[in-house]
């Protein structure tokens, strides 16, 4: 067994007569729709969440033109609140969220567990259809005239004034966002009950740890969402005065509602990238991960810490500027953990033997692109300063750090980690590293800039703005487009290895985890045996690796 | 090509928040060489294939990790202190503030000034002028932003919400809302002209304005028949309003608030909300008859007369 | 034997695994589900606490009688719940289903109640908007939003239970449970007695603010 060093090093023995788990349990599109099979309908995820990712990422390429220029003189301005709206929507709940935890996730979690599947197999695939139903009713809302609000539906321009299909979108919200707490649910009590003997907690990897803190958010934070949307379409519907300032009720509360969520869902959003980057690192630089207690834990405490920052949006809402003092302090105890983390990968790569093939890239990008990020959030912190940026597109640039520049990267690591397990077939790995390298300088490019817009003042969601901030709009919508080539370039390449990548063995990376001690791709139901595990997690010998490369 | 990084700094609270935004990006740049430099350092010495010391050593984990928990907890500290400071400055008027009225509808700003001086989407006054707003919404939020001075609040349909500046240089800046409120959200915008204390007093000469702000709170005062009820002379018991704002209330349930521009606005338009103790919820309300900026006005009206001392009242004063 | 090993689905290994899973599924579920009327709960207080003179006299008209019987129902429900599962535990497959009838017609008499309630409020104008009851302060409206939010969504819930409980006892007709194998059952109890707790909460929100004076 050699060790991987740019890339894998030999094809699978022809066994053709093994039956993986696309031949297992039907070959009909009917066994595809009505399957339990975790790993199935994580493909099934795939393809969804690729499909709103198209319509979204088609609206940011317009908006990223229409702002080429200081003049709304593409699209009418509704136009183009209606395109930051859908952008935003459906990033978030329709990619973002479901990105990881449902694709990776699900096809990842049990192997890791050594089980055969999830805890509630046929509550999985409710959750695809759930999750489905509700981006049917989004795109319908995108489809026939658009949303205006804004993916954070303020009131009282969302329940009183938008003339758009604000409640057929929120309706498709509130739908898949019942698939999302089924989903967390069952990763909850698979990873409680369904682990082999042996697979202590402290033993589990630490994807498993982020995707656990990453359900538990899921599971508490979604339900706020839920009746919040609920009583602004209430609100819609018979004007009663909830967030009406005419009839006593109060527009801001919308907000402490909406935020209590949606605070939290960007640590579900950035939590399961954390997990594939533990596993990523490790993997590639074939060392235990330092410190992973700490790591561990550090999931748990931004799961915790996460729901008592909501505030933290709201410093110049009319919020008391006490409660603000609150929010402030514990934004930036929150920071901690996650430094912790970046702290330990770097300390993972120390005396390790280091490759640089496509997920390690990935991993690293996250971990710089992250760690910028994750700095700005520092400066939205300070009380003083935010009231200068919040609103501007320094915020604009700070989350799509987060969240492109971290999750994103991360979930295009995974990807690239787990794809050899997932179809049987290797992606060609010089372009996986090309593509890595465009999509890096691509994004920087388009949003490093915006953070000196925002601090100039430049306002979010301006369809036209002052003449002044033209220069760094040009270059980030010439960087959108040079990430655009990043993100189609690995669409393309994977697609291809489907039918004409090389075959995958077991194990091409080498890497330790339950789930490389199947077959790739692995039969339906995973392990002919349960496993039993007697050891911690990332057994890597450095000082073996580089025999093998050597001798 | 022009690259600026920095917007025109045109009061000294500008100046302070452009320092809390130097020292987070010093400590930024800090990080990211603290974190950067190793990693890539790493990745070339302990590039697989290359001859190094790959033995396991034992390092002391727990101290390491509780150090690198520690001191960023403690450099967080010290920002967040730094960021809090500043914003109790950007939060708190200092006394001896031009008041100005600001209510923003979509999709423009109307403001009033004390003189009586009217403007759509241009704001001028004087510099070295402490100004504070007074602002509310007519429908949905918007927010009044003015980059060069490093300030912006929600403006909120009803309720007050205020803000306030101290231009330290004359010139001509930006004004944004910055929060999003349909259509034309970035069509709402305007100007802010700062001009030197003369200028600003010939301006507001040209302007004509008929009333000052209180003086039309006045007319109000007796065209909406509040007079009728309020006055000492009344037959109808109501509290009188001389000498009230700011001033301490005593509700019928027992608990005192204050009568700021919040408790006034409410008491007109949702008269039952808080009775006076002693009183009866008799008033009627004012929603639908009266403007946001005749609100206004009316408050600058009670605020003229709040030194003066209550008028005469009943003598059935004290419990119903 | 056979039967409880037809019980046990394939990702599981052994019943107890599979009986903890559920029940661990279902107090997770009901996690969701605090925080679900948690947002209710949490508009409730902030207006109660700005306006709760309106709040009280609003509180007034709702029909104090229907509340406190429906409240009597609920909980006799949730005893008959509870001998359901003792019933089964005992391997007593036919007061299981009586039990469980019993449940179903307590949970019908509620709702059956509620609608009459909800009949007498619609009569008396206490439907928020353009048209609603004269002589109530303005924010009475949103004591009655959240009366028909909260009440509703709870009613959601009764109605779900009682389909579920539905099929609880045909399934026990069919002979699906035995004293080794429960799980539904027991998962479905504990979902029923998290709906009367949930009314426990808001029956004294809902109509007794106030109801001394």
């Amino acid at each position: 067994m050699k060790t991987a060093t740019a890339g894998p090093i030999r094809e699978a023995p022809t066994a053709s007569k093994r039956r993986t788990y696309f031949e297992e349990g039907g070959q009909t599109l009917a066994s595809w729709l009505l399957t339990t099979d975790h790993k199935r309908i994580g493909l099934l995820y795939l393809f969804s969440i690729l499909f709103y990712f198209a319509i979204a990422a088609v609206a940011a390429a317009l908006m990223r033109l229409e702002l080429i220029t200081p003049s709304g003189d593409m699209v009418t301005s509704d136009s183009y609140n209606k395109l930051f709206t859908i952008h935003g929507t459906l990033m978030v709940w329709f990619f973002l969220i479901p990105s990881i935890p449902a694709v990776l996730g699900n096809f990842v979690i049990p192997m890791m567990l050594g089980a055969r599947d999830v805890a509630f197999p046929k509550l999985n695939l409710l959750s695809w259809y759930l999750f489905n139903l509700g981006g049917l009713l989004a795109t319908y809302a995108v489809a026939f005239g658009g949303v205006d609000t804004g993916w954070t539906f303020y009131t009282p321009y969302s329940s009183t004034y938008s003339n758009s299909h604000v409640i057929t979108m929120a309706a498709g919200i509130f739908i898949a966002g019942f698939g999302t707490i089924l989903t967390g649910l069952n990763f909850i009590i698979t990873i409680h009950k369904l682990r082999a003997p042996g697979l202590t907690w402290f033993r589990l990897p630490l994807f498993i740890w982020s995707l656990y803190a990453t359900s538990v958010i899921m599971v508490l934070a979604t339900p706020v969402l839920a009746i919040t949307l609920a009583l602004m379409a209430l609100e819609r519907i018979w004007g009663v005065g909830v967030f009406d300032p005419k009839l006593g009720g109060d527009p801001v509360l919308f907000q402490h509602l909406f935020w209590f969520y949606s605070h939290p869902a960007v640590y579900i959003m950035i939590l399961p990238g954390m997990g594939v980057i533990s596993e990523v690192v490790t993997c590639f630089s074939r060392k235990p991960i330092f410190g992973y207690h700490f790591v561990g834990g550090a999931s748990v405490a931004i799961a915790i810490l996460g729901f008592l920052v909501w505030g933290h949006h709201m410093f110049v809402s009319s919020q008391s500027i006490y409660a603000g003092l609150v929010f402030s302090l514990l934004s930036y105890l929150v920071a901690v953990p996650s430094a912790i983390k970046v702290f330990n990968w770097t300390m993972t790569l120390y005396r390790g033997s280091i490759s640089l093939a496509t997920p390690m890239l990935y991993a690293l990008g996250f971990i710089g692109l992250f760690t910028i990020g994750g700095l700005t959030g520092l400066f939205l912190a300070a009380l003083g300063l935010d009231v200068h940026v919040t609103d501007t597109y320094f915020i604009v640039a700070h989350f799509h750090y987060i969240m492109v520049g971290g999750m994103v990267t991360a979930f295009m690591g995974g990807l690239h980690y787990w794809w050899p397990k997932i179809t049987g077939r290797l992606y060609p790995e010089k372009l996986g590293q090309l593509a890595a390298l465009i999509m890096y300088i691509g994004f920087n490019l388009t949003f490093f800039p915006q953070f000196v817009v925002g601090y100039l003042g430049m306002p979010r969601r301006y369809h036209a703005y002052a003449p002044e901030f033209q220069i760094y709009n040009v270059l980030s919508s010439a960087g959108a487009s040079i990430l655009g080539a990043g993100y189609l370039l690995p669409l393309i390449y994977f697609i291809w290895s489907i039918k004409h990548g090389k075959k995958a063995p077991p194990n091409p990376w080498n890497a330790t985890g339950l789930e490389w001690q199947t077959p790739s791709p692995p039969p339906k139901h995973n392990f002919e045996h349960v496993p039993v595990v007697d050891q911690a997690p990332y057994q890597y010998s450095p000082e073996a690796a580089e025999e093998m490369v050597h001798g | 090509m022009n690259f600026p990084i920095l917007p025109t700094a045109a009061s000294k609270v500008a100046q302070q928040t452009d320092a809390l935004y130097w020292g987070l990006i010093i400590l930024s740049l800090v990080i990211i060489l603290i974190v950067f430099c190793p990693i890539i350092f790493f990745l070339f010495k302990y590039r697989a294939g290359k001859p190094a010391d790959r033995r396991p050593v034992h390092l002391p984990e727990m101290t390491i990790e509780i150090t690198w928990t520690l001191i960023p907890m403690f450099i967080m500290i010290c920002y967040y202190a730094w960021g809090a400071k500043q914003y109790f400055v950007i939060e708190r008027p200092p006394p001896g503030a031009m008041e100005i009225n600001v209510v923003g509808k979509q999709w423009m700003w109307k403001i009033q000034h004390p003189e009586g001086n009217r403007e759509i989407n241009e704001l001028h006054v004087p510099v070295g002028r402490i100004v504070k707003f007074t602002m509310t919404s007519q429908d949905v939020i918007h927010s009044f932003f003015l980059p060069e001075f490093r300030i912006k609040q929600d403006v909120v349909p009803g309720r007050y919400t205020t803000e306030w500046f101290k231009a330290e240089r004359i010139g001509v800046y930006h004004l944004f809302c910055s929060e999003f409120c349909g259509t034309f959200h970035s069509g709402m915008t305007g100007r802010v002209v700062v001009m030197s204390p003369a200028e600003y007093e010939s301006w507001l000469l040209k302007g004509e304005p008929g009333s000052t702000m209180s003086e039309s709170g006045e007319r109000l005062y007796r065209e909406l028949g509040c007079s009728g009820c309020h006055s000492g002379s009344s037959i109808v018991r109501a509290p009188p309003l001389e000498g009230l704002f700011n001033k301490p209330v005593p509700l019928a349930d027992g608990t005192v608030v204050t009568a700021d521009e919040a408790y006034l606005r409410d008491s007109i338009l949702f008269p039952a909300k808080q009775i006076v103790g002693g009183y009866t919820n008799d008033m009627p309300s004012f929603q639908g008859r009266i403007s946001e900026e005749e609100l206004l006005q009316l408050i600058a009206y009670l605020k003229s007369v709040a030194n003066a001392a209550p008028g005469l009242r009943n003598s059935l004063e004290g419990s119903p | 034997m056979a039967e409880a090993h037809g019980a046990l689905a394939e990702q599981f290994e052994e019943l107890p695994q599979q009986q903890e899973a559920s029940m661990l599924g279902m107090w997770t579920f009901l996690a969701t589900e605090i925080l679900f009327f948690g947002g209710l709960f949490m508009s409730y207080i902030a207006y109660r606490s700005i306006y709760s003179q309106a709040f009280a006299e609003a509180s007034k008209h709702t029909i104090v009688l229907f509340g406190t019987i429906n409240t009597a129902i609920l909980l006799t429900s949730s005893l008959t719940m509870v001998l359901a599962v003792h019933s089964i535990q005992e391997n007593n497959v036919k007061w299981t289903i009586r039990h469980l009838l019993l449940t179903i017609s307590l949970a019908c008499a509620f709702l059956v109640l509620k609608g009459f309630e909800y009949r007498q409020d619609l009569h008396e104008n206490l439907w928020p908007g353009p048209h609603f009851k004269t002589g109530l302060p303005p924010q009475a409206q949103i004591f009655w939003f959240l009366y028909w939010a909260m009440t509703g969504l709870h009613a959601l819930h009764v109605t779900v239970g009682i389909a579920v409980l539905s099929v609880m006892a045909f399934l026990a007709g069919r002979g699906k449970f035995s004293a080794t194998y429960y799980n539904p059952i027991d998962v479905t109890a504990l979902y029923w007695h998290f709906v009367d707790i949930v009314w426990i909460f808001l029956y004294p929100l809902l109509y007794l603010i106030n109801r001394s004076s």
